[in-house]
């Protein structure tokens, strides 16, 4: 079981209080129906998917309920750092890395 | 009667048995030996037959005392088996114990099962006894069982699978017999943090553990064994800072005992190493009691969160391959030299040691000091160091370096061994030595099964011969043995050091330790494929995995067949796929292997190890997750009263709702019909707390809606309430439900029973992420609501006198009205609105009010004959009237148009969520499945939920199918069948008839209809 730090609570917590929630970074267009066709399926269904880091969502159900971002490698589970929703994806090189 | 009494000349089994072994079985316990309780005889049973064990010996220890080696058949060819390790990675002696009714247990290890007084054990595998087995014709046809057999022989013709090849390799897989009976033990779970977590207790694991443990630091130490001490059990002889190994080891038991920080668990298995230094240990604390305490829990499943974790597992002794490597009798030095050191038990009297490591010659020597008359010990190395040959000199044992084994002879017991000088890579003239056991030693293989489940990497040393730990993903340390060390006093210098590193890593800072060892038995040793043979290597019945019956032959045949990696050789042959999970066989197999390819070892790469270490009962990882804790039940404020009131209860989500309330010598069919015409035909009454309800508040709770739900929401005035539709982003249906708006800044929603979580973390995850300029606040309230609906032409009377402060006519109420006002005396929400197709309320009221509500409802419903009704007649009744059930009707790819409601979304709104998916291309084509209504031609016909449906029942299978049914019931108010069903283009074959195939081969015919079967003006809503 990981253990997941939310920024939030400012805590280091087990997976049990978390839930995942997808890909981060992929905003609502904010006139959904000015999209083509094949931008709106973009937004709906395309995901990186990528081997390493991923920025993903989640959210603290079981805890503070905030919804937050992470990077995470896909490989080894493991989270480099955790962030507050809004924000942009860190630099890994200046991020603060997640305590143990 | 058998021809070997008659050989014998009529003497007992027993006798027969003695004059085989070649003498006395009491001779094979030796009473200065060993760490048993000699004074304290146990007796249990195996295959029916009583022996007398010592406690602490294990059902191995006990039966080998008693001259048995034979202890089961193995898995394909029948083979007959004997005891080959001392320890967990046991491939060949699975027993199947018993305490008693559902206590039975397959595939336990002898070498693990301690004995206690009245255990009950069987071998396995055997039919329809463990001395004559007849499935041993496999081991004759071995020829067909080879490499990759299963993918092989059941190819062809199809029409075998179902009943010829199924059934066949159903009966054949699997080990032992399934227990058939309920588990009446139970298990117990819990967590654990702590600074240092050790797993092993040898020499490595102890030092470790009294380095950190001194420093005050929270220190777990696990072993699987009975005892702790893991190798100093098995070689008592050494000096440890000028005591013998067992009095050091008790002093050092006794230190760590004393300290408050330590915790020592024996028979604790740790079975996985999972992320961020969680392990998961399997504690077992009855299976050795003879009466186990009431109520205490069979096993406990602990999740350890360590800061460190250290490894000192080991290493696993490695078989020799050789033709009759697996006949009983043949074992593991090391283990023999366990059942003589820590059980005092002689393995045989007549021993030969046949090794590539100078382990083995300890095991020997230990042996002939105890009185065994070592035949031989055969090296296939020429290079012996020359005190190990003086040693075996002293001892008048025979050696002979340079040599292979090419064959043995017995049947259910190693009677000799075929040995072959070679020279220059030539097998020279065989010689045969007579012998009750061979004991074979292929060097040792590091444990680093744990290591591997973190992912850490294991690297090839060309030095050690061996995998040893590389790039480490953990905060863990690798101690003794487990990194290719070897001895005593390696080990508890490495262990030591382990321990400290581990604390640096906390932070901490330990002090020094040395331990003085003398009579240290170092050594080394060489891998190697299988043995060299004068013979025809591929008649050679060389096994590598004894418990999945895998022989070198397998092995280089596979890899003929083309599988070039090792994943493939695995899969192929099944090496290391058994419950062992290859501990003896996947070094063996992976150098055979790599002989084959022509590759060297580390080209040809490992598998990998998962959890679980050593197989685990289901009940340990269920813990306490089982019966009526398997997860939680929600009941209503009403559910008391349904109890009493004889309610059939059914699931739904979490909850558990009134199904339907039989009368006496109803079925649910007969209450159900009464349930209908009472409410229809006067007053209806039904528990509808389980609605998910949550607020939405703030002052843009209007705009926040809007953009949520399909439906305008600014011109609904407070006081009025409205369905509401909740597509996903996608555009498909997610939830529904009545939504009333309290005030301007105020919505009262309600979910569906399942969606309530769901439809909340929505809400939040648009609210949080894409709104959050929005000043919204989203609140659940559920729970906090008892809702009972009110449904009938007489709805109005009932209600009316108990309401206050709320004019009930329906000009000032209309339907799709909400007002705050109290009924009964009770505050409440009421809602005027109907899922039944009848004049309609929902009262809403304080969950600590609701049992007294309803009460109160049932009283003065008592002149309308008031019914109570559960969900059964809830959805006959919604169904009459078309109303969908999200999940029943829907499934996640139906749009509002799909399913015939259209009306609910505001299309002059610019947005909403899912508003953009109504339309992409897929969702405006033809043809796309919708939710129409379907009247049997025969009406007595109640269609299956779920059928599917075709346009001619009669076109070749497999036919076409074009939709299927999502609900269907008997109408009491039609007198007749009623279904609802998605079909493709359905809107467009009104009046057609389409037909439902049935199970028995027949097929039901449907006429397309409206949805609607019941009063589709709606004039019953209308009830002054």
């Amino acid at each position: 079981m990981l253990l997941i730090h939310c920024p939030y609570c400012v805590d280091t917590l087990p997976e049990l209080e978390f839930a995942y929630a997808g890909e981060a970074h992929i905003a609502r267009p904010a006139n959904p129906m000015s999209q083509s066709d094949e931008e709106w399926r973009d937004f709906l269904f395309i995901r990186s998917n990528p081997r390493g880091l991923h920025a993903e969502r989640w959210r603290h159900i079981h805890g503070c309920g905030r919804f937050f971002n992470a990077l995470r490698d896909t490989v080894s589970d493991k989270f480099s750092v955790t962030y507050k929703a809004g924000r942009p994806r860190p630099d890994l090189e200046k991020a603060v890395q997640v305590p143990k | 009667m058998s021809p070997l009494r008659v050989q014998a000349g009529g003497l007992g089994a027993d006798q027969i048995q003695q004059i085989q072994l070649g003498g006395k079985m009491s001779d094979l316990r030796i009473s200065s030996r060993g760490r048993v309780d000699h004074a304290r005889p146990v007796r249990f049973s195996f295959d029916g037959k009583s022996y007398e064990g010592r406690q602490g010996d294990t059902v191995a220890s006990a039966l080998l005392a008693n001259g048995v080696h034979l202890v089961g058949r193995s898995f394909k060819y029948h083979r007959p088996r004997g005891i080959v390790t001392a320890g967990s990675e046991e491939p060949n002696a699975l027993i199947g114990t018993s305490r008693g009714p559902g206590q039975f247990e397959p595939n336990t290890r002898a070498t693990m099962q301690e004995v206690y007084d009245g255990l009950t054990t069987e071998s396995q595998n055997k039919w329809p006894s463990l001395k004559f087995d007849v499935g041993a014709i496999n081991d004759r046809l071995y020829m067909l069982f080879s490499a990759g057999f299963y993918y092989k022989t059941f190819m062809w013709p199809k029409s075998f699978w179902d009943k010829v090849y199924e059934p066949f390799i159903r009966r054949a897989a699997g080990l032992g017999r399934s227990p058939t009976e309920l588990d009446p033990d139970h298990y117990a779970s819990r967590y654990l943090h702590c600074d240092v977590l050790i797993v092993g207790s040898g020499p490595a694991g102890l030092a470790a553990a009294l380095t950190s443990a001194r420093t005050g630091a929270s220190v777990v130490v696990v072993d699987e064994q009975s005892e702790m001490g893991g190798t100093l059990l098995s070689e008592p002889s050494p000096m440890i800072e000028d005591k013998s190994a067992w009095v050091w080891l008790a002093s050092a038991l006794d230190e760590l005992a004393g300290l408050p920080n330590v915790r020592l668990m024996n028979r604790t298995t740790a079975i996985g190493y999972y992320h961020q230094n969680m392990v998961g240990l399997c504690q077992k604390l009855t299976d050795h009691l003879s009466e186990v305490p009431a109520d205490a829990p069979r096993e406990r499943l602990w999740r350890v969160r360590a800061g460190q974790v250290i490894l000192a597992q080991g290493a696993i002794e490695r078989p020799m391959v050789f033709d009759g490597n697996d006949r009983p009798g043949v074992m593991m030095a090391g283990a023999a030299q366990t059942f003589l050191n820590r059980f005092g038990v002689k393995v045989g009297d007549r021993p030969v040691i046949l090794t590539s490591h100078d382990s083995a010659w300890h095991t020997a020597f230990d042996l002939a000091d105890a009185g065994c008359k070592v035949a031989a010990i055969v090296d296939t190395r020429t290079d012996i160091p020359p005190a190990l040959m003086q040693a075996a000199m002293s001892r008048q044992i025979e050696v002979l370096t340079g040599h292979t084994a090419t064959a043995t002879g017995g049947r259910s017991r190693v009677k000799s061994i075929r040995v072959n000088p070679v020279r220059g890579g030539t097998v020279g003239t065989a010689r045969t030595i007579s012998c009750d056991a061979v004991l074979m030693c292929g060097g040792w293989t590091p444990s680093l099964h744990l290591f591997s489940h973190t992912k850490g990497s294991l690297e090839w040393d060309a030095k050690a011969k061996a995998y040893l730990p590389g790039h480490k993903t953990e905060a863990v340390h690798i101690a003794g043995a487990g990194r290719g060390l070897w001895g005593i006093a390696a080990a508890l210098e490495d262990g030591a050091k382990a321990g400290a590193d581990a604390l640096r890593d906390l932070g901490r800072k330990a002090g020094p330790a040395t331990y003085a060892v003398t009579g240290d038995r170092t050594g080394t040793g060489i891998t190697q494929k299988e043995l060299p043979t004068d013979r025809n290597p591929s008649s050679a019945r060389a096994f590598v995995d004894f418990q999945n019956d895998v022989t070198a032959k397998d092995i280089r045949l596979a890899v003929r067949e083309g599988m070039r990696s090792i994943e493939h050789v695995k899969r192929y042959t099944t090496n290391g796929m058994a419950t062992d999970q290859g501990k003896l066989s996947n070094m063996n197999g992976l150098t055979i292997a790599s002989d084959a390819l022509g590759k060297d070892i580390p080209q040809v790469g490992l598998t990998t190890f998962r959890p679980p270490y050593t197989p685990t009962t289901f009940g340990a990882l269920a813990g306490y997750h089982k019966g009526s804790h398997f997860e939680v039940t929600r009941k209503t404020p009403i559910d008391s009263w349904a109890t009493e009131n004889g309610a059939a209860f059914e699931p739904v989500a979490l909850w558990r709702r009134a199904w339907y309330f039989p009368k006496s010598g109803e079925d649910m069919h007969k209450a159900v019909s009464r349930e209908c015409r009472a409410t229809r035909a006067s007053l209806g009454i039904f528990d509808a707390s389980t609605l998910g309800k949550i607020e939405v508040s703030g002052p843009d709770a209007v705009e926040f809606m809007n953009r949520m739900y399909t439906n305008p929401w600014a011109k609904l005035s407070p006081g009025k309430c409205r369905y509401g539709l909740l597509l996903g982003e996608d555009g498909f249906i997610r939830d529904d439900g009545v939504i009333g708006r309290i005030r301007d800044d105020l919505f009262h929603v309600t979910t569906t029973t399942g969606g309530a979580a769901r439809v909340l973390n929505m809400m939040e995850d648009y609210l949080q992420t894409e709104w959050p300029d929005l000043q919204v606040w989203l609140t659940s309230t559920t729970e906090e609501w008892a809702t009972i609906a009110i449904n009938g032409p007489n709805a109005r009377k009932l209600l009316a006198p108990l309401v206050e402060r709320q004019d009930m006519s329906d000009a000032a109420f209309p339907h799709m009205s909400v007002a705050e006002c109290t009924v009964a005396g009770f505050p409440s929400r009421l809602f005027r609105i109907s899922f039944t197709g009848e004049l309609g309320f929902e009262v809403n009221v304080p969950a600590r009010h609701g049992r007294a509500l309803w009460e109160k409802l049932m009283a003065a419903g008592k002149p309308y004959d008031i019914c109570p009704y559960g969900t059964e007649t809830m959805h006959v009744l919604r169904a009459e009237k078309g109303y969908i059930i999200i999940g029943q009707d829907t499934d996640g790819t139906v749009t509002p148009e799909d399913a015939g409601i259209g009306w609910a979304i505001g299309k002059s709104k610019p947005d909403f969520v899912g508003k953009r998916s109504l339309a992409r291309p897929d969702i405006v084509a033809k043809g796309r499945k919708q939710l129409v209504g379907l009247l049997t031609e025969n009406p007595k016909d109640v269609l299956v939920e779920g059928a599917q449906i075709v346009l001619d029942p009669k076109q070749a299978k497999p036919m076409k199918m074009i939709g299927h049914v999502t609900s269907a019931y008997w109408s009491e108010a039609l007198g007749r069948s009623i279904a609802m069903a998605v079909v493709e283009g359905g809107f467009d074959r009104m009046g057609d008839t389409l037909h439902i195939p049935t199970a028995d081969g027949g097929s039901q015919a449907a006429k397309v209809t409206g949805c609607v079967f019941y009063d589709p003006a709606g004039d019953r809503l209308k009830v002054e």
